[in-house]
């Protein structure tokens, strides 16, 4: 919703939910894109899939998986982890052209999918190709898509409740698309819980056509260069994360962030102004604008928790809070609290847990 | 220096500039107002008081589409020692009038309107744009002004200064000296947001009804200062000013005095639960009469915070600001239409309609005040307000002591406190300096 | 060249309050800015000018008061702007706000010439779908190119495009074909300060209006609340955790403490950190 914040629809249009068209129908069963280059998934997909089982579940219909890529090994091993995770049957678009991530290619082959087996919701991630992808395939389809959603369930009529943060975050809203279908949404990593793995059997395929030839496509790839490592964290999926605000004070203090997380193993991470003084780099905020997360513990020092940041950090099993504060919002939401200058309880803990944590620990910090 | 030339060019967009250049538009004249901020009022966010009468002389039907906050029903003068005050309130339903006297506003907001106003009377108006420097000729004659901005120089024939109380570049071009701490306060001030129902329960409103509350005592630390609260529409702008040269003697911060101010038993209970959103800083000329300098030259004049024109003891600003720059507009439109040359002596108009005005009236009245004050800060702003609160406190507590012997009591704190011909002394003084 | 950028008023989403009982938005006083992330959309069409000469035209769809972000947008060195404003278009989701923008654009080349490349922003930092771009380009059947990191070449004779794309876990080069849409990634470049004549040129300059009508809409039921097939149902504050957070007293040895007191609680912890402290 480019307008957001824009005013709840008028009582009399959004009650105003008639019978669905004849010709919509026809749209069942819930679909989730499962993202893979190169053979690479994205976590985002298994996911959805957590979600969608349960929106199937709860619409009684059957919940599939939409898998796009190149033809081979690398591909069907997706199509069978895909079964593991939950998917009763997969759409399979195999072909050497959707070997890298094109708009039009993806953009055609999931087109082509919804208007030949009609699914009522569509799912994706909302990252860079999931955007990229979804907005195009609504805009053909000229059907809604609801960007961001942090919780979706089906309403007493069935239709996709999709909830998303507005006004920068400081509101949530809850979003239908009634009378158009399919309905679509998109969800950022790590804001659905991950779903147990089962093995299980493969399952039913139906493979598409994808009916291009290179020619017809414009844009061509002419390189991918990937991240070297080192500059991409791991932040969204780390077990342990580490956090420093702007009551940290310094950049310099910032180091004791980084230095509790390395002997803890953690990822470390900062709120949204330690990037913006450029004290940290942006692949490292947490939050509504940066990464979403849902660690084991997460540590937050000098961070007052607003509602922009919370949302990133509420997925967190354990959240423990060192805030000078004792009215900081942060205390809100942390299940454990201590009221004291981080900068000087950091170095202690640090310290304390070098000693109680494996020995070795001294030597990979020397190195 | 770009081609295009210009009748007058106004450095600032507060409510000085936007007077004057809104003057000058409608008169006619080709005009160029340059502001630093990103627009009319983003560096202006303090909460104020807008005194109609002025503004009408400039915007007659301003009442129809100004961001106008409150009308004012209620002054509260405080008396304030650390844990009680003694208050002096003024309500009165006449003010709930057809064309209300005062009303508080956002700055920010009221200054973009204000600029509104002053474009569509055809003056260019160019913000995010800072001038550096005035450009004077040989002979010292002001000719133009150097913008912060690529080949950013530009000519006029002259350049009205309504740069605020900084007045950087009159000081720089040596038109005026920097005002010595003892002449202006710093006052700090903080936007506290409520709903419109809370605040009007809390001060007991209704509807657009405003009261405004100015408190002196201990607050400032026996420093000359004071405090004030005002109430908006969804928010309350609270704030305390103390003169510079006392904060530099006594160590306090500004921070730690509102800090203080806030959890006043007084006040806390009108902003609790309130969500801070802004925090400013800001100074104020106290100088009064006699630290006004000499307000036109060749090719220029000076109008507003710029010109020291602030009436401390009334704390009135805006509007000395708004009617100095409407008449060195009106004086720069008589010269210009007499064809004759921007100078010193043609401008001395300008100072000439400003004596005859409020303006130098009223500050000519208090210009003995602002010294009184400082010199007796101790006594004006620590020891009376203590004493007050003793009396007050005898008065009304009941604790068997017999009424007399409470009076005398009072009586004898008061000449503890500061000696006989120190009372009469002062109640002298004050009197004298407020004839 | 003729550059098109579209480009967003939005309200400082820093400043937005909300009333602590009714959960509904204190607009009042809430400032307006440029949606940030089209700063370096506009930066990227002037560096484009510069290079290869032509025209850029800013376009907005929005309230009259965007006339006030587009002057600014123009004071930065910008040709034209665009304010595509009407009640019709009120309540738009990104489909609705897609088809005006694509039909304005439409009218833009009539007018001004066609354009060669469509800016927009990442997203916006009210709605934050980053959907609209995507979407103008396929309602006008542009080739997309979004996250653009950089942009490498231009050859207008053979109308080509050569860009940098920050793809998923890795940066992909493409070579597309004019016209196209780009939607550029923040942080690309820094916005300039326009020079002293353009920003008079700015403060001078027609703003061009335009009507649904005026704009070319045919179909007025595709536009605002009525053309968006997303409801919004209802607006509401994110709910508390039900208890508040268990505060600690630390004593001599605050970290020992802290570990204790933290192990107590959670003890599968401590291997969890075990492992993860020897590094896997
Ligand atoms: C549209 C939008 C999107 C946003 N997105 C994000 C986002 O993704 N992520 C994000 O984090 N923010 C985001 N923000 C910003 C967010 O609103 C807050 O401004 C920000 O999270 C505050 O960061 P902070 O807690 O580090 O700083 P502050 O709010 O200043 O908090 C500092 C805290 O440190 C405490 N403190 C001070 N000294 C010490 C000390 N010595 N020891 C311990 N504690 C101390 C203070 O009590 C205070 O609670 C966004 C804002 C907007 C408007
Ligand atoms: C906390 C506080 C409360 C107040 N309350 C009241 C009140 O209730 N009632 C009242 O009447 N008065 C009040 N005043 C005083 C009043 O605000 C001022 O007297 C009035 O604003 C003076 O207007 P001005 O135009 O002279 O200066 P300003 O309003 O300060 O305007 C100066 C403008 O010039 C711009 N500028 C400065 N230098 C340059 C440059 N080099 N290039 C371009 N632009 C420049 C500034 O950005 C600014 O916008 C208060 C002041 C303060 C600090
Ligand atoms: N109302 C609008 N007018 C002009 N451009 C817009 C509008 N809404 C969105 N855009 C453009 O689309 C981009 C993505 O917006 P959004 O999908 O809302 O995140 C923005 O960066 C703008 O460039």
């Amino acid at each position: 919703m480019s307008d957001a914040p824009k005013a709840p629809a008028p009582a009399g249009r959004a009650a105003a939910k008639k019978e669905l068209p004849e010709h919509l129908k026809a749209y069942k069963h819930v679909w989730t894109f499962v993202e893979q280059e190169r053979g690479q998934v994205h976590p985002v997909s298994w996911e959805l899939l957590g979600a969608g089982r349960e929106l199937a579940n709860k619409l009684r219909v059957d919940l599939a998986a939409v898998v796009v890529g190149e033809p081979g090994e690398a591909t069907q091993a997706v199509v069978r982890e895909a079964f593991c995770y939950g998917a009763d049957l997969v759409y399979l678009v195999a072909d050497d052209l959707l070997k890298d991530y094109r708009n039009e290619s993806y953009t055609k082959a999931l087109t082509d999918l919804v208007n030949v087996y009609k699914p009522e919701i569509l799912m994706l991630g909302a990252t860079t190709l999931g955007r990229d992808l979804a907005g195009s395939v609504a805009t053909t389809l000229l059907t809604g898509l609801t960007a961001d959603c942090t919780e979706l369930d089906v309403d007493a009529e069935g239709s996709l409740a999709a909830t998303r943060p507005t006004f920068g975050g400081s509101l949530l809203c809850t979003i239908f698309t009634l009378n158009y279908r399919p309905q679509m949404a998109t969800v950022r990593p790590r804001v659905m819980p991950m779903p147990e793995r089962v093995e299980k059997p493969l399952g039913r395929v139906i493979e598409h056509p994808l009916g291009l030839v290179e020619d017809d496509i414009i844009t061509k790839v002419l390189s991918f260069l990937p991240d070297r490592d080192s500059s991409k964290s791991n932040l969204a999926y780390a077990d342990v994360v580490v956090a420093g605000g702007l009551g940290l004070g310094s950049p310099e203090n910032f180091q004791l962030v980084r230095q509790l997380a390395s002997v803890i193993g953690a990822e470390y991470g900062c709120s949204r102004p330690l990037v913006q003084k450029g004290w940290v780099t942006s692949d490292r905020q947490i939050g509504q604008t940066g990464k979403t997360i849902r660690p084991k513990l997460y540590i937050a020092a000098g961070i007052s928790g607003a509602i922009q940041h919370r949302v990133g950090v509420e997925g967190a099993d354990y959240i423990l809070a060192i805030n000078t504060d004792k009215n900081a919002p942060i205390f809100d939401f942390a299940h454990l609290g201590v009221i004291t200058d981080a900068v000087r309880l950091l170095p202690a803990l640090t310290e304390a847990f070098r000693k109680r944590l494996s020995p070795n620990q001294r030597d990979r910090l020397a190195s | 220096m770009i081609d295009e030339r210009f009748d007058a060019i106004v450095v600032g967009a507060g409510m000085a500039g936007n007077a004057a250049a809104l003057t000058l538009a409608r008169r006619g004249l080709k005009v160029l107002q340059l502001e630093r901020g990103e627009y009319s009022g983003s560096k202006n966010v303090q909460g104020a008081i807008l005194y109609s009468d002025m503004l009408e002389k400039l915007v007659p039907d301003f009442r129809e589409d100004a961001p106008l906050e409150r009308h004012l029903v209620e002054q509260r003068f405080w008396m304030m020692d650390d844990n009680s005050h003694t208050g002096l309130h003024y309500r009165s339903d006449d003010f709930n009038e057809e064309r209300p006297n005062r009303y508080t506003i956002i700055r920010a907001q009221f200054d973009k309107w204000f600029s509104k106003k002053v474009q569509e009377a055809g003056a260019t108006v160019l913000c995010e744009t800072t001038v550096t420097e005035l450009l004077q000729d040989a002979r010292g004659k002001v000719i133009g002004v150097r913008t912060d901005r690529k080949n950013g120089q530009v000519a006029a024939d002259v350049v009205v200064l309504a740069e605020g109380v900084s007045g950087l570049l009159g000081t720089r071009a040596g038109l005026r000296d920097r005002p010595p701490p003892d002449k202006v306060a710093l006052a700090v001030k903080e936007m506290h947001f409520l709903p419109s129902e809370t605040i009007e329960a809390r001060f007991n409103l209704r509807g657009d009804e405003g009261a405004v509350i100015e408190a002196v005592g201990t607050i400032s630390h026996g420093m000359t200062g004071m405090g004030f609260i005002y109430s908006n529409k969804e928010s309350i702008s609270l704030g305390i000013g103390c003169l510079v040269s006392d904060f530099e003697k006594s160590g306090e911060t500004p921070y730690g005095l509102l800090e203080k101010f806030k959890q006043h038993p007084s006040v806390r209970p009108l902003i609790e639960g309130s969500e801070v959103k802004e925090y400013s800083a800001h100074l104020i000329p106290e100088g009064g009469y006699k630290a006004v300098p000499q307000l036109y030259g060749d090719g220029w004049v000076m109008v507003g915070d710029a010109a020291q024109l602030n009436n401390a003891i009334h704390r009135e600003g805006s509007n000395l600001a708004m009617t100095s720059g409407r008449l060195a507009a009106e004086a720069i439109f008589q010269v210009k239409s007499r064809r004759d040359p921007m100078t010193k002596e043609n401008l001395a108009l300008y100072k000439k309609m400003l004596d005859d005005s409020f303006v130098m009236k009223d500050l000519k009245k208090y210009k003995d005040m602002p010294e009184l004050l400082h010199i007796q800060s101790q006594n004006f702003f620590l020891t009376y307000p203590q004493l007050v609160s003793k009396a007050m406190s005898n008065f009304v507590r009941v604790d068997g002591t017999p009424k007399a012997e409470k009076e005398k009591k009072t009586f004898r704190s008061f000449i503890q406190a500061r000696s006989w011909s120190g009372l009469f002394g002062d109640a002298f003084k004050l009197a004298r300096a407020w004839r | 060249m003729h550059i098109v950028v579209c480009m967003k008023q939005v309200p400082d989403s820093a400043q937005i309050r909300v009333h602590p009982v009714t959960n509904t938005i204190m607009r009042q006083g809430v400032p307006t800015i440029i949606n940030p992330y089209d700063l370096f959309a506009i930066e990227e069409a002037l560096r484009l000018r510069q290079q290869y000469g032509g025209e850029v035209t800013i376009l907005t769809m929005g309230p009259p008061s965007a006339e006030d972000s587009l002057r600014k947008a123009l004071s930065f060195g910008a040709d034209r702007a665009v304010l595509l404003t009407d009640r019709f278009f009120a309540g738009a989701d990104t489909l609705a706000t897609t088809y005006a923008l694509a039909t304005a654009i439409r009218k833009i080349g009539a007018e001004f010439g066609p354009p060669d490349i469509v800016f927009t922003g990442k997203q916006t930092i009210d709605g934050d779908t980053a959907q609209v771009g995507p979407g103008v380009a396929k309602r006008l059947g542009l080739l997309q190119l979004t996250y653009v990191s950089h942009i490498n070449s231009v050859d207008l004779e053979n109308r080509m495009i050569e860009v940098e794309r920050r793809a998923e876990g890795g940066v992909q080069t493409l070579r597309s074909k004019l016209p196209c849409l780009i939607a550029i990634l923040e942080g690309v470049n820094e916005i300039r300060i326009g020079s002293l004549t353009d920003a008079l040129k700015a403060a001078r300059a027609e703003v061009v209006k335009w009507s649904a009508q005026d704009a070319g809409v045919e179909d007025i039921t595709k536009c605002g609340l009525r053309g968006s097939p997303t409801i919004v149902k209802k607006v509401f504050a994110p709910k508390p955790r039900a208890e508040k957070a268990e505060l600690l007293e630390l004593g001599e040895q605050p970290g020992e403490a802290l570990i204790e007191e933290l192990f107590k609680r959670r003890p599968k912890l401590e291997s969890e950190l075990e492992k993860l402290s020897r590094g896997y």
